[in-house]
């Protein structure tokens, strides 16, 4: 075990390298920040200092060795725009993009897995189809229309939930949440509805797939011949092998959802670290582009080991080895 | 008689296949008595599990229909409510599967898989309840039960899944065990012991036993009476004595004499074909000797010189060589043209990586392998490419090793092509003459894999392999997958094709029946190694080794007269991985007779 841990946390630093250097060489070659931020009636002397300040006078390779230097104690530099740490900048953000992303992710668990065994256990029934027909439309209608149609149905015409913003948060162990004030739930409800949509589709086809092949299998034949009754079969039997690989798509889709929450951060206009990262992609603001990307490349690692972890708690066939 | 334990009288059972209702199972009616063990006998598709399945109720109610009476303790298992018969599923009445491999959930602990039932039947408490489990693996001679309450499906060998199934299925002291092919994936001598384990409980509980499958030595083996099934009608019963000594239906007939008889064979120093019977009336025709092929004054086609092929086993951080598996271990051979040499051993004995290694679809270590003179470890690629074309290999399953969405034809074409024999339109002849070569006709080419049953298949893939005319096939389990009488089939086709174009086979099989048949020579291996090689007549008649005497005694005998009462040993077959400093031992070998060594101990 604490090899396969070793092993995972240097593959994430490698991953780490790898990407930063991406990102500085991209970024080197898509412009100049400067011609971004600076205004057009700027004197070559402001526009020298500027540079100056922010280390663009150095060659590339250069500024990627004192970025990595302070990166190593912590350090991933100032925002050019806000001339705050970005990562500091991040971490602000964090709590609100968490919780919308966690409480979609529930929704999508605790709609879809039910609704996916029963689509399973009983194919034919109207039910299921109209549950099947259901999760094509969460599948091919895009995010944003629906985000604006619930908007326009729920805050405009019926005025039952706030359209935009984050509700009151209170304090859980420092971090601010919106999730237990009655404000804050409610503004909660409509984005985090918006996000679970595809993910509810998502999972009641996978669950009902699986459902599906495992009702075929022999041991469920032979648990039949045991005389157990329908239910517990479903239960104890069945579930259990059809979370296995539930489990590996539903950990992807979570980091999914932190890192790419963008477009429905935007309609709701939630303070997240999407809407952050769409406005430093703007401007080119390189550290805050490179520290939200390490974030998040640290939390696929994360995720990922927990979901392997998890996956050999529940699968007993999987057995974490050193390069598994 | 007296009253039976289960009574079926006129079940007849149809599916739904495409919105039309096919009848599987035709008015079959038998009983089965107390403490009587009756076996259903019939090839795939004749309507044997089917009918295990609908006196279970089983089958899925919406695509099935049953018809006819089922009685068991006074009751028509068809007219119950579900939950009644779930009642007697598993506590009453119970059922253990082919496929011990699949039969446990992967992802539950032995331990809970034994208790539901016990809790679930038998209302005990979690604890009683695993106290009983511990009493019932000890039953199906499981070693240290107790600590393998614990532990996964995948912890166990086939066997003892097989006897943790059997366990779960006796849980309840049931009066009837339904026993659908319970030992056809598992080796011959843990068949041996499972069938030992099931007489013995069956005597120790007093229970009645439904036996199903298509094994004849099996049925003889342990069957009081027997029910023979044909295409969905039960076309014969009787006892078991009775039908082995004077079968009356032609079919029963067929299936007697297709069947491979351990000792059938004395006295006889070549192959045999099997006999074919006139399925109209029912008469056996003469057997056609099989002429002398092999070649003894040219040198051997393949020769096998201290193979060895092991798998590196890495485990940790670092990817270390923890071990190997020692698949094949100093296999040395010599193979003539117009001979069949057959490697027999059960799983994991490494023989088909031996036939895998001699034309390098799996690499070997060290040795030489030569095949008509050349050096086929030392080859290169086109010369490799040329060896290949004079070793064709034969594979076990002829569903998998056809590719569905290629035409047959096409298939065969192919190779011929390849190898540049002859230009797209010739082939297409050569397919139709290869077609007609392993008794299929040459307007099958245009059709697809799934448009044949297994034994055409198995043709078909002998049509390909035949189809760049080698001097050496390599037989793997090629018979293996196949119905009796379609087994029987191939190998007089097999027999008939050595006589007209002197192949050399290499019959890789683990059915010590069939390779009495077919073979002019046998070796044994056994955790990689051949542990006894010579002239079949004298490795069957005489066996030398150990573990030669263990695989003849395992082997069921097709005869009720002959039934042996045996004490077959609870071992496991051993596994041939060995720590990374294992340095195998120095073999050496006695001579028995001509031609015939086995390895010392």
């Amino acid at each position: 075990m604490s090899g396969y841990l070793l092993s995972r946390s240097i593959q994430t630093v490698l991953t780490l390298l790898v990407m930063s250097v991406l990102v500085f060489v991209g970024l080197y070659l898509v412009g100049n920040p400067v011609d971004v931020l600076l205004s057009p009636t700027a004197t070559p002397a402001e526009r020298l200092q500027v540079i100056q300040s922010f280390g663009l006078d150095k060659p590339v390779w250069e500024q990627y060795g004192l970025f990595l230097t302070r990166a190593l104690s912590g350090d991933l530099g100032n925002s050019f725009v806000f001339n705050q740490p970005a990562l500091t900048l991040i971490l602000n953000r964090m709590p609100a993009t968490l919780e919308l992303a966690f409480v979609a992710l529930l929704i999508g668990l605790v709609f879809g897995i039910p609704l996916g065994i029963y689509a399973g256990l009983k194919p034919k029934s109207l039910v299921s189809k109209s549950v099947m027909t259901f999760s094509i439309l969460g599948f091919s209608l895009p995010t944003f229309w629906i985000g604006l149609v619930m908007v326009m149905l729920f805050s405009v015409k019926l005025g039952w939930l706030p359209a935009s913003g984050r509700g009151d948060t209170v304090p859980i162990f420092g971090v601010p949440l919106s999730l237990f004030t009655l404000d804050g739930l409610s503004h909660l409800l409509l984005p985090a509805f918006n996000l679970a949509l595809f993910k509810i589709s998502l999972i009641i086809r996978l669950t009902r797939a699986g459902v599906l092949e495992t009702m075929q299998l022999d041991f469920v034949r032979f648990a039949r011949a045991k005389g157990l009754p329908e239910r517990r079969i479903v239960r104890v039997h069945v579930l259990k092998n059809t979370l296995i690989p539930l489990i590996t798509v539903i950990g992807l889709e979570l980091g999914s959802l932190i890192a790419f929450a963008v477009v429905t951060e935007t309609i709701f206009a939630w303070p997240g670290m999407g809407k952050l990262i769409i406005d430093a992609i703007a401007v080119l603001d390189r550290p805050v582009i490179l520290a939200y990307l390490m974030i998040t490349v640290v939390m696929f690692s994360i995720i990922n080991l927990l979901v392997d972890i998890l996956y050999s708690i529940v699968d007993p066939r999987v057995r974490l080895e050193g390069n598994s | 008689m007296t009253t039976p334990i289960l009574s079926i009288s006129n079940l007849s059972t149809s599916f739904r296949v495409g919105g039309e209702w096919r009848n599987v199972v035709h008015d079959v009616s038998f009983d089965i008595g107390p403490k009587e063990t009756v076996a259903v006998v019939g090839e795939s598709g004749s309507g044997k599990s089917v009918t295990a399945m609908s006196i279970m109720r089983l089958l899925s109610p919406g695509n099935s229909r049953v018809t006819g009476r089922i009685d068991f303790e006074g009751k028509n298992l068809l007219d119950l409510p579900l939950e009644q018969m779930q009642s007697i599923r598993g506590n009453r009445i119970g059922m253990i599967f082919q496929e011990p491999m699949t039969s446990l959930n992967p992802v539950l602990r032995i331990g809970q898989q034994i208790t539901e039932v016990l809790v679930h039947h038998r209302g005990m408490s979690q604890s009683q309840a695993e106290a009983e489990a511990v009493r019932l693996l000890e039953k199906v001679r499981i070693p240290s039960a107790k600590s393998r309450l614990n532990e996964y499906p995948m912890n166990f060998s086939g066997g003892m899944r097989q006897r943790v199934v059997i366990a779960i299925a006796l849980a309840c002291d049931p009066k009837l065990l339904i026993a659908d092919e319970p030992t056809t994936a598992l080796d011959v001598t843990i068949q041996a012991q499972i069938l030992e384990l099931i007489k013995t409980l069956q005597d120790e509980e007093g229970m009645s036993v439904l036996f199903i499958t298509h094994d004849m030595g099996v049925v003889a083996e342990i069957s009081d009476r027997t029910v023979v099934m044909y295409r969905g009608d039960a076309v014969e019963t009787g006892t078991t004595q009775e039908i082995f000594a004077g079968a009356k239906h032609p079919y029963t007939r067929a299936l007697l004499s297709a069947v491979p008889q351990l000792g059938s064979m004395t006295g006889l120093d070549r192959p045999l074909r099997f006999p074919q019977v006139d399925m109209a009336s029912g008469e056996l025709q003469p057997v056609k000797p099989t002429a002398d092929t092999v070649k003894r004054d040219v040198g051997p086609i393949l020769k096998v010189d201290k193979l060895v092929t092991r798998f590196d086993i890495k485990k940790g951080f670092l990817r270390s060589t923890i071990g190997r598996i020692h698949a094949v271990e100093g296999v040395s051979l010599e193979l003539k043209q117009g001979e069949t040499l057959s490697l027999v051993g059960e799983s994991g004995c490494g023989k088909s990586t031996t036939g895998r290694s001699i034309i390098r679809l799996t690499d070997a270590r060290s040795g030489t392998i030569e095949i008509d003179g050349k050096n086929v470890l030392s080859a290169g690629k086109s010369q490799l490419a040329g060896i290949r074309r004079e070793a064709q290999m034969i594979f076990q399953d002829p569903f998998e090793s056809l590719n569905p969405r290629i035409r047959i034809g096409d298939a065969i074409a192919e190779p011929i092509v390849t190898h540049g024999l002859a230009g797209v339109a010739e082939a297409k002849e050569r397919v139709g003459e290869l077609l007609e070569r392993v008794g299929l006709s040459a307007s099958m080419a245009d059709r697809f894999p799934h448009e044949f049953s297994g034994g055409q298949r198995q043709r078909v893939c002998i049509a390909r392999a035949l189809a760049l005319e080698p001097k050496l096939i390599i037989a793997d389990e090629s018979v293996s997958a196949l119905d009796v009488s379609v087994k029987a089939q191939v190998i007089n086709l097999m027999l008939d094709l050595q006589e007209k174009y002197g192949l050399g086979y290499l019959f890789i099989s683990h059915d010590m029946a069939v390779v009495e048949r077919i073979s002019h020579r046998v070796a044994v291996m056994y955790l990689g190694e051949i542990v006894e090689i010579g002239p079949r007549q004298a490795v069957f008649e005489n066996p030398q080794h150990d573990y030669t005497k263990r695989l003849m005694a395992a082997v069921p005998i097709a005869d009720p007269s002959r039934r042996q009462t045996r004490r077959i040993s609870n071992d496991e077959i051993k596994s041939p991985f060995r720590a990374a400093n294992y340095a195998p031992p120095k073999r050496s070998y006695e001579q028995a007779g001509e031609g015939h060594f086995f390895q010392l101990a």
